[in-house]
């Protein structure tokens, strides 16, 4: 282990404490789980991916990939670090599954079933023709360079020397806009097709007049051949989109694998006795256990055992529900005090989450479209350049027949929008690679250009604007006994009394006896604590056990219900002392967010599943008044005002849960914050993997700064196409003086994208 | 100065070969994860004379 410690001081990264569950993985020895996850080879062994937790820096590399000598039986186990996922194969005559799961956990990194293997592989296969583009287009790139070369260097004054190295030109040139570069011209036959503008129109035209105008130029041996132009062209274009895609395909695997993390074992009553089995192998009328802070596999009904379930991430109730036998619950909620037996009724795609989803999917595809700010560019480039064009060949072939369509091609190809065709891609790319490294995943470039206008955000409570958990939001009263409340609240496993006494973290408490707790179901707890006897409960408990109540503490009751609060009172011996109001607490920086999110022109609403009432409390405190802050909204009805929204701009939902993801599917642009349900993570458009709304901003920003260099960068290019342009329509242009112009535009362009502060990097 | 209609299909087939090679090695996977490999050659075999300590 010395060697751990060795090569983990010396990577970067700071150092976190190891954690590991415990857990037995007795469900991944499942039939069940052996046919979604195994991978079976060809020489008996088997493979598996897991998704590992707490991978982090080069020792973990070692350690985990040191599995094969501390476990027998462990053929062979490759850690792909950035994604933390580890490829396990294995000999399964001589281990488990089960067993090396709890190695891994032992080391420190939990492991869970990587889900979506399909869709990574496909999107790595592509990235995989992509890169062959790349090369292809490279190598003729390179090799035209090398030829032209020595035809300017003067191999072009002897005939038959410069008939081969035109020959060989054509060649390669040829190569590079048939396989690579025929990504360009599908991209326009698109365009034309749908009718629409697009980047890949002005380019395809550049390249198409380039190389038959070059071809025929190098049969007939003479005039121009544009090869050197068009190969480095085609390569550094798609330079640009490789990266972009590179970065999204990261983004994508990034946030898919967070889905890795959803709970994948029930505990099924079999004969008597709980076993472990993947959620995949539960069955309409299966008994399962649901243990205190687990979430529930499926829908069914309570059987056995009273509990608080928190539904918050399916329908968007801050407060948690009281369930009893014979009460329904459904997967995607948590159960928080006791333990439940659940009769399941309802698995996978039936259940009300699996319904929501198809939602999604039904809504992500007529989501409405975001022009890109490149393509409608692009449409009036085009129009202005076949208009140039075209008026410069009539002007010449009025005057100088011999040089007109010499002088048209030229025009369309020194034209050819290079630095426009890598702006984009690139500002992009470095958005969003530096957006990664804050915690903000990102799946598409589109998002920065939505987020740069100005248009309607509508925000979720529950986990969005507050923190989605009980916590005390108001004490009024006597201070001095809330160490005193702490201390006997200590002795619940109930939500309310866990509120109570994570409030006063900060005093040591544990020290205080407390002897003779009662509790009463739904009522309170009483205690006495360091001599004194406690009763904290509801209002009405403490009336009922004949407590006084001082009118001013009866006036700080009311005070807490009207702003939509809990109210728990707190008798000492007899005499209500202070009244805390227990509720949903705003998380610290939102209120902030929200003014700056104003300043920058957005307008503000409030779409929550929680009591009208909440939210029309929490809507005043951040001041959204009125029909802006909408409470008891269901899931349909928040897909709704996001697409009734979506007429008059752009529209950003920001949610959390499944109750959100069909609207953050519809939405222009979607967020998932942190913590949020698999669901919204799975429709939304982008991850915020940090809690807080400030996140939020920063993208903003981010989008606001990428957009303007995209704007600079397409200044500058079309300042160099405008000269290039005017050189060529008086005919003056040289092709030396081409072929120097268009790489310079395209490099001036990567410096740009490259010098902006995308979130204020480097002022800070 | 002829010899140069040997050389340049030989380059050329040269270039070809290069190329074939790339798109190999790119079906292979080798592109696939450029940030491990890096840090496994921080791991030297030292271990392979002590066995039984990790």
């Amino acid at each position: 282990m010395e060697r751990f410690y060795r090569l983990r001081q010396a990577s970067p990264g700071e150092a976190r404490r190891a954690r590991t569950t415990e857990r037995a993985y007795a469900e991944f020895d499942d039939e069940v789980f052996r046919n979604l996850y195994y991978r079976s080879l060809a020489d008996g062994t088997q493979s598996v991916e897991f998704y590992l937790e707490g991978v982090h820096c080069a020792a973990c590399v070692w350690l985990v990939e040191k599995l094969p000598q501390v476990r027998p039986g462990v053929i062979e186990s490759r850690l792909d670090m950035r994604r933390a996922i580890v490829e396990v194969r294995w000999d399964p005559r001589a281990v488990k599954l089960s067993q090396i799961a709890a190695m891994l956990d032992s080391l420190g990194y939990p492991p869970h079933p990587a889900k979506d293997v399909k869709t990574r592989q496909i999107r790595r296969e592509e990235n995989h023709r992509f890169l062959i583009r790349v090369g292809v287009a490279a190598t003729c790139a390179g090799n035209v360079m090398i030829l032209s070369f020595a035809l300017y260097g003067g191999a072009g004054t002897e005939e038959q020397y410069s008939r081969l190295f035109r020959g060989a030109s054509m060649l390669f040139g040829m190569v590079s806009l048939v396989w690579p570069g025929s990504l360009f011209f599908r991209g326009a036959w698109a365009a034309l097709r749908t009718k629409t503008a697009h980047l890949d129109l002005p380019i395809a035209i550049g390249l198409a007049a380039g190389g038959i105008a070059g071809t025929v130029n190098a049969i007939l041996g003479r005039g121009e051949i544009y090869f050197d132009s068009l190969s480095t062209l085609v390569l550094l274009l798609l330079v640009g989109r490789w990266l972009q895609r590179r970065q999204q395909f990261w983004a994508n695997d990034a946030l898919e694998l967070l889905f890795s993390l959803t709970p994948t074992s029930a505990r099924r009553l079999e004969n008597g006795t709980v076993v472990e089995v993947p959620i995949e192998a539960v069955q309409p009328g299966d008994l399962v256990e649901v243990r205190a802070g687990d979430s529930i596999p499926a829908d069914g009904n309570v059987l056995e055992g009273e509990s608080s379930i928190d539904r918050a991430l399916l329908t968007g109730e801050s407060r948690p529900t009281g369930v009893a036998p014979g009460s329904t619950v459904n997967a995607g909620t948590v159960n928080l005090s006791a333990r439940l037996l659940v009769q399941v009724d309802a698995v996978g795609e039936a259940t009300r989450v699996g319904r929501l989803m198809r939602l999604v999917e039904q809504h992500s595809r007529n989501r409405p479209p975001i022009v890109q700010f490149a393509d409608r560019v692009a449409g009036r480039f085009v129009r202005v350049v076949l208009a140039v064009a075209s008026i410069s060949f009539f002007y010449w072939l009025w005057f100088n027949p011999t040089q007109a369509i010499d002088n048209a091609v030229s025009l369309l190809i020194v034209t050819c929008p290079c630095g426009l065709g890598l702006a984009t891609p690139l500002a992009v790319t470095i958005a969003l690679g530096r957006a990664a490294r804050r915690h903000i995943l990102v799946k598409g470039g589109e998002v920065l250009e939505a987020l740069n206008r100005q248009g309607v955000i509508l925000l979720d409570k529950t986990g969005t604007l507050t923190a989605g958990r009980i916590a005390v939001v108001s004490w009024s009263g006597d201070e001095g006994v809330r160490p005193l409340v702490s201390a006997l609240e200590r002795h619940s496993a109930h939500t309310i009394a866990q509120a109570l006494a994570d409030g006063q973290s900060q005093i040591a408490d544990s020290e205080l006896p407390v002897s003779d707790v009662v509790q009463t179901m739904g009522g309170g707890i009483a205690g006495t604590v360091a001599g004194q006897r406690l009763l904290v409960g509801s209002p009405q408990f403490v009336r009922q056990q004949g407590c006084r109540i001082p009118p001013a503490i009866e006036a700080a009751e009311r005070e807490t219900i009207a702003v939509t609060a809990t109210p728990v009172v707190v008798a000492v011996d007899g005499c209500v002392v202070a009244v805390a109001g227990l509720g949903d607490p705003l998380r610290p920086d939102t209120a902030d967010s929200l003014d700056c999110l104003r300043k920058l022109g957005w307008k503000i609403r409030i779409l929550s599943g929680d009591h009208p009432e909440v939210v029309a409390a929490i809507g005043r405190q951040l001041g959204i008044e009125g029909a802006d802050a909408l409470g008891g909204v269901s899931p349909e009805a928040k897909l709704a005002a996001v697409r009734a929204a979506a007429i008059g701009g752009p529209v950003v939902m920001v949610g959390d849960g499944v109750n959100d993801a069909a609207a953050l599917s519809a939405a222009s642009v979607g967020i998932a914050v942190h913590g949020g349900a698999e669901a919204s993570l799975a429709a939304a458009h982008v991850y915020l993997d940090r809690p807080g709304l400030a996140p939020i901003l920063e993208l903003m920003h981010a989008a606001r700064s990428t957009m303007g260099a995209i704007r600079r960068c397409f200044a500058v290019s079309i300042g160099y196409n405008l000269l290039a342009g005017t050189l060529a329509v008086m005919g003056i242009i040289r092709p030396l003086t081409a072929a120097l112009l268009m790489p310079l535009s395209s490099f001036t362009v990567f410096a740009l994208a490259y010098a902006v502060r995308t979130f204020g990097d480097g002022k800070r | 100065m002829s010899v140069i209609y040997i050389l340049l299909p030989l380059a050329s087939l040269l270039a070809a070969g290069g190329v074939a090679a790339f798109i190999w090695a790119v079906r292979r996977g080798q592109f696939d994860d450029l940030d491990t490999p890096a840090v496994r050659i921080l791991h030297d075999d030292e271990d392979e004379d002590h066995p039984g300590t990790p």
